[in-house]
């Protein structure tokens, strides 16, 4: 009688399948993965032995970061990827990155009633060194960028939009596509817009420019001043000078849920 | 005492008051008894002044387009000035413009040398360096000690970073055998070439999460998960307990991130951490939900609030008042903005709700049709 599959013999032919396979100079993957954690050994006290002696340059110096981060994507390793990541543990890139991801989304929060969830990263980087006080250490603008990157992950529209050589950082889930873009791209040098403005330079019809405008309002990113001499401008709170806008108290902030 | 070198900053501009002085970018350096300012192509430009010139200073806040600044206001210039690139200015101060940040390190300092001033610390056995023709040449003499210092401090940095770039290159190189490896492994699981266990699936995907590279296998067995995020998982699932009830049953990730993250105070967790912590709640058994909406929005949910509840809930609500906004209706819950938002967008989705979307606001009315 005749089983298939099962039973001595098929366990026999198994193995020698196995066997061929490897004559054949091949290795199978459970062997590698022997190998592997063989290697993952070795490599953390390569990487305990750097972090003894650059760890403070990591922390200290944006450049270094920076050169850092590009070869780790150059290779296809994601630093930031996990808390429980080497890189993380042993070079504490991990918590450097992580904190800036809590006080960007706080200060994302706490002027989301005022921009609607969009702030040039110039004034996050600002409220951001402020919030860390005069004896914290240094956060350039790459690293801001690196950290709203993998808030990405979280859902929520965390994103940035091109603008006037820097970027607009996106913390709603607004949708803004193209035309919605490049009205704010055409905003960024007074701060406001109107409809003739989008019609001279970017020729598109009124009705066009209006559903554009309208869209922006609704979202909450844009204010209309229906006042204005000559015809209604469309205000960006977001790209207001820092100086020229009051203030949220934190008391205020907490008041004001996302 | 002698003097000695406490800190230098590059990429800084000097104004003369308000004007941008004919200077290019350059190096600042505070000694305990100066500050230098030197060009960063041309060593031989340097101007410096003596800290006892300074009345005050004070920080300026950068704004957008401009970098912040420091303000330094000095006392009148004496007759026995020294020549310099300004004999005379209209403006009783000078500005610092950090191009490239280390301001805030830089007040620090300065702030503790005019505090400690140590310049005037009596030194035994000292050339005086007080005012007459000798001050020139002293002062010549000054320049090239601290300058020589400067240079060995510079080279010596220079050659840290450039041994740190080195092991780091050394690094990678090792890494990348890794990651080839990984990738090895990955592509013969897809293609069956060998029997790999559970176990070995899992420790599989506990050292791709160490190096940090992307998981290219997915199985049924706990997706993207480790027993990392198990762990996790159950933390977060007493954590979150008494914050979600707080907050109405829900509260989006972004917030969870905020609160768990603010606790641990070191050992953070990554976003992806905790995102693949909490799609590990379900096949758990935990008593949260980890939901994505239509929007991209992502929250955490009771389990216990179910999906009908909320709805209906929004229908009452709405029925109520007539009508609601998102604004509205957060006050009424007690729920954030967006939150609410997203349980008014449910109920519409299932045909309880209608909308109007005006420049006002959208108003959610009960759906009659």
């Amino acid at each position: 009688m005749h089983r298939r599959g099962v039973g001595a013999g098929a366990i026999a032919k198994k193995k020698l399948a196995e066997a061929r396979y490897k004559e054949r100079g091949n290795v199978l993957a459970e062997d590698q993965i022997v190998q592997m954690s063989k290697q993952i050994e070795t490599f953390k006290s390569h990487l305990e032995e750097f972090a003894s002696k650059h760890k403070q340059e990591i922390r200290k110096n944006s450049q270094f970061r920076v050169q850092f981060q590009e070869m780790c994507a150059t290779i296809g390793v994601d630093p930031l990827a996990s808390g429980k990541g080497f890189w993380s543990e042993m070079l504490g890139v991990g918590d450097f990155y992580y904190e800036l991801g809590v006080q960007i989304i706080e200060v994302c929060l706490a002027l989301k009633h005022r921009n609607g969830g969009l702030i040039t990263l110039d004034e996050l980087h600002q409220r951001v060194l402020k919030g860390r006080g005069k004896y914290a250490q240094d956060v350039s603008q790459d690293d801001l960028v690196r950290a709203i990157k993998k808030l990405k992950a979280m859902g929520n529209g965390f994103g940035m939009i091109p603008v006037g050589g820097s970027y607009l950082v996106q913390s709603v889930p607004a949708e803004l596509n193209m035309d919605h873009t490049v009205v704010l791209q055409l905003a960024e040098k007074k701060g406001y817009v109107t409809v003739s403005e989008i019609k001279e330079h970017l020729k598109w019809e009124r009705e066009r420019s209006c559903h554009v405008l309208d869209h922006l309002l609704k979202e909450g990113l844009a204010w209309l001043d229906s006042q204005a001499a000559g015809e209604p401008q469309y205000w960006l709170p977001a790209l207001f000078s820092e100086i020229s806008s009051r203030d949220v108290t934190p008391d205020e902030a907490n008041q004001m849920t996302p | 005492m002698n003097e000695t070198l406490v800190i230098q900053q590059r990429g800084v501009k000097l104004y003369d008051g308000d004007d941008k002085a004919k200077l290019d970018v350059g190096v600042v350096l505070l000694t305990t008894h100066r500050l230098i300012w030197r060009d960063h192509k041309n060593h031989e430009c340097c101007i410096a002044l003596s800290l006892s010139q300074i009345i005050y200073f004070e920080e300026q806040a950068a704004g957008i387009g401009k970098s912040a600044k420091i303000v330094i206001h000095l006392y009148p210039v004496t007759a026995n000035k020294e020549p310099g690139p300004y004999q005379q200015s209209k403006f009783p101060y000078i500005k610092l413009s950090f191009k490239e940040h280390g301001q805030i390190e830089f007040f620090r300092r300065l702030t503790e040398e005019m505090t400690q001033k140590r310049w005037e610390t009596p030194v035994p056995l000292t050339i005086s360096t007080a005012t007459g023709s000798q001050t020139g040449k002293t002062r010549a003499v000054g320049i090239v000690g601290i300058e020589r210092k400067i240079e060995q401090k510079r080279k010596e940095t220079e050659q840290n970073i450039s041994e740190a770039f080195e092991d780091l290159s050394q690094l990678m190189v090792k890494a990348k055998e890794m990651v080839e490896l990984s990738r090895s492994i990955a592509n013969k699981i897809k293609d069956k070439h060998g029997d790999i266990t559970e176990d070995e699936t899992i420790r599989f995907k506990s050292y791709l999460l160490s190096m940090g590279i992307a998981n290219p296998v997915t199985r049924e067995t706990h997706g993207s998960g480790t027993n990392y995020h198990m762990q996790l998982a159950k933390q977060l699932g007493d954590m979150l307990l008494a914050p979600l009830e707080e907050r109405g049953g829900m509260m989006a990730l972004t917030e969870v991130y905020c609160l768990v993250n603010r606790a641990r105070g070191m050992e953070l967790l990554s976003p992806e951490d905790l995102v693949n912590a909490c799609k590990m709640f379900e096949s758990m058994q935990l008593p949260l939900r980890l939901r994505v909406f239509d929007s991209g929005v992502m929250v955490v949910q009771l389990q216990s609030h179910s999906e009908e509840e909320m709805i209906a809930s929004a229908l009452d609500n709405v029925t109520d008042k007539g009508s609601l906004t998102s604004e509205e209706f957060a006050k009424l819950l007690g729920l954030s903005v967006l939150l609410s938002k997203e349980r008014l967008l449910l109920a519409e989705k299932m045909g309880h709700l209608c909308r109007d979307d005006s420049v006002e606001g959208l108003r959610f009315y009960p759906n009659l049709f």
